[in-house]
């Protein structure tokens, strides 16, 4: 379980988070919603470890993780980020490889125990064919599986993931929900940032609201999303509908 | 490729090494026979009758010989460093003669000289200037607005221009008779007068250098894919990078010190194993160790042999390098 505890955070005098607090367990996969600026990006680095000199605590199970050196820190969360065009390519089972670095001793380079755990990571998300293809050169949704199944190889439990299908096609962004549902089900934490109120309310078991750097409001999908929430959270009038069987929700711009 | 086919590709570049430079061994205006080379090489561990003349055993020992070994160190050196700053730096245009590596060590060379400093110094002072430059190419790079790899190519350039400045002021003050030749000659980019001092220099700095690059070859594949990602994967990127930068530099300038400026093997030899093995560097770095030292002796065999008058080597590897590298930029496609 990961905990943070009234999380505060400056960017010289601009305050982005002012204490934020919430819990995030086991087989669960959190939303958090925010408009640009709200401070979700800052507050998954500090999750990373990639944003020092915050106030409050991030624990998992309880150890703060300001206390833990980097390679502790990756064998317990996971960054998946979005799929982006690196400098050089690599292959598909390098690229994966790259996620067994922490559990590597020193200077060494991944073995055949390394390759198992890849090629485990690769079968899970059902993209073993492409191992020997070049990253730069299969489709965007693709490359997301890529990013991760390398989040999977690098052992940690927790995943956290910055708008993982902002830049997908729509039949991309479903397939990673999908993958991402059945993380959560074999117990995977998976807490990602998002701009699409109506797809949160489908995949996600909570959803934290960032506003003005604290959390607005938290809940089951269900008790938060609303006509109110919209408009609290992107000040804009709208007007919800429901399907019958309750299980999704859409909004309309009020207006139009 | 198959990770198998790229072992063997190395273990193949490794091979044409050795027989690059025993084939070296006869090429020269002066001719060495087979069974002469070998009576010269086994008669410096044991006792055997000469039937080859003391010129030859002088010419091969204090000519040929360094010659070779420190072309291929070089060569090994200036690609190695080249293929690692690609990697840390996360840009495909990071090269020593491209950060200003060369230039700075050049500068800080030429200031031992008319400092009056030893061998030993000049090195010393080409390191510390090479490193100093970097780090500012690295500062000033990183606070370019805009694309990156742009901006550390032209904070390279700018500081190399400095470097070179200050260089042509020194050469400006110095002592006509004696430092300003030196300096002069130093700049050129030439393997002449290379002594077996100079190889063992050159062949232990260059060795302290590259062993932590090789062991931390995998490490530079993380640091590629940006600091953020690399650090979530549990790598400690300020200090992996600071050992890469500090080895690759102490390459660079071990090679410089001995050898002058000679551009461009840094470039173009990495992107070269990169279109044969792959950007992995578990296979790209030891690729790139073994064609630089390939890729420098061949061109120091046609440097000395082609013409009657030798051609200094940085003007061959410039002949070689810069249409390479637009062949690369144009056909060579995205991996580049």
């Amino acid at each position: 379980m990961i905990s943070v505890k009234n999380l505060k955070f400056s960017y010289g005098n601009h305050e982005v988070l002012k204490g934020i607090s919430f819990d995030a367990h086991p087989g669960e996969l959190l939303c958090i919603l925010g408009h640009n600026g709200a401070g979700k990006s800052t507050l998954f680095k500090c999750m990373l470890g990639l944003l020092k000199g915050y106030s409050g605590n991030i624990e998992i199970d309880g150890i703060d993780m300001s206390t833990m050196k980097p390679r502790e820190k990756a064998m317990h969360v996971a960054y998946i980020p979005q799929a982006t065009k690196p400098a050089f390519a690599y292959n598909v089972m390098d690229m994966v490889l790259m996620g067994t670095t922490s559990q590597l001793n020193g200077v060494g380079s991944p073995g055949a125990d390394e390759r198992r755990v890849a090629t485990e990571a690769l079968t899970k998300m059902g993209i073993e064919h492409l191992s020997n293809r070049d990253y730069t050169k299969i489709s965007g949704g693709e490359q997301q599986m890529v990013l991760i199944a390398r989040a999977l190889a690098q052992g940690a439990k927790i995943l956290v993931m910055d708008e993982p299908t902002s830049s997908l096609d729509y039949g991309n962004q479903m397939r990673v929900q999908k993958q991402l549902r059945q993380l959560v089900s074999e117990g995977y934490t998976i807490i990602q940032s998002t701009h699409n109120p109506e797809q949160t309310y489908v995949f996600a078991d909570r959803i934290i609201c960032i506003k003005d750097g604290v959390v607005h409001r938290e809940g089951k999908p269900e008790a938060v999303m609303d006509e109110q929430l919209i408009r609290d959270m992107y000040n804009i009038d709208v007007e919800m509908i429901e399907s019958e069987d309750h299980k999704v929700r859409f909004f309309e711009l009020k207006d139009m | 490729m198959t990770d198998a086919k790229k072992r063997v590709t190395v273990i193949v570049m490794a091979i044409m090494v050795v027989a690059g430079v025993i084939v070296s061994f006869f090429l020269g205006q002066f001719d060495i026979t087979v069974k002469e080379l070998g009576g010269i090489i086994i008669s410096q561990f044991t006792d055997i009758k000469p039937f080859w003349t003391s010129q030859q055993e002088h010419i091969f020992l204090t000519v040929r010989l360094p010659r070779i070994l420190v072309a291929c160190l070089v060569g090994t050196a200036l690609s190695t460093a080249g293929c690692v700053y690609q990697g840390v730096f996360e840009n495909p245009m990071a090269a020593p003669d491209f950060l200003g590596a060369s230039s700075g060590a050049a500068l800080g060379a030429a200031f031992a000289i008319i400092m009056g400093m030893g061998d030993w110094m000049i090195t010393v002072m080409a390191f510390i200037f090479s490193l100093a430059t970097i780090w500012l190419v690295y500062i000033i790079g990183n606070r370019t607005r805009g694309n990156k790899t742009v901006g550390l190519v032209l904070a390279g350039l700018m500081v190399s221009a400095l470097a070179q400045a200050g260089t042509s002021f020194i050469k400006l003050v110095a002592d006509q008779t004696n430092e300003l030749p030196e300096i002069t000659y130093w700049l050129m980019g030439s393997l002449t007068g290379i002594t077996m001092n100079d190889v063992l220099f050159s062949g232990v700095v260059i060795l302290i250098g590259i062993i932590p690059l090789v062991l931390l070859r995998w490490k530079i594949n993380v640091l590629t894919v940006g600091e953020q990602e690399a650090t979530t994967m549990g790598i400690h990127v300020s200090r992996v990078r600071l050992v890469s930068l500090v080895c690759a530099t102490l390459v660079t300038a071990a090679a410089v010190s001995v050898s002058g400026m000679i551009g461009w093997v840094g470039l173009v030899v990495p992107h070269f194993c990169r279109k044969i093995v792959g950007n992995n560097y578990r296979y790209l770095l030891p690729a790139s160790i073994f064609t630089g030292a390939f890729f420098l002796l061949m061109v120091d065999n046609i440097s000395r042999n082609l013409f009657a008058v030798e051609i200094p080597i940085g003007i061959l590897t410039a002949i070689i390098g810069a249409p390479f590298f637009i062949y690369l930029i144009t056909k060579g496609g995205e991996s580049a």
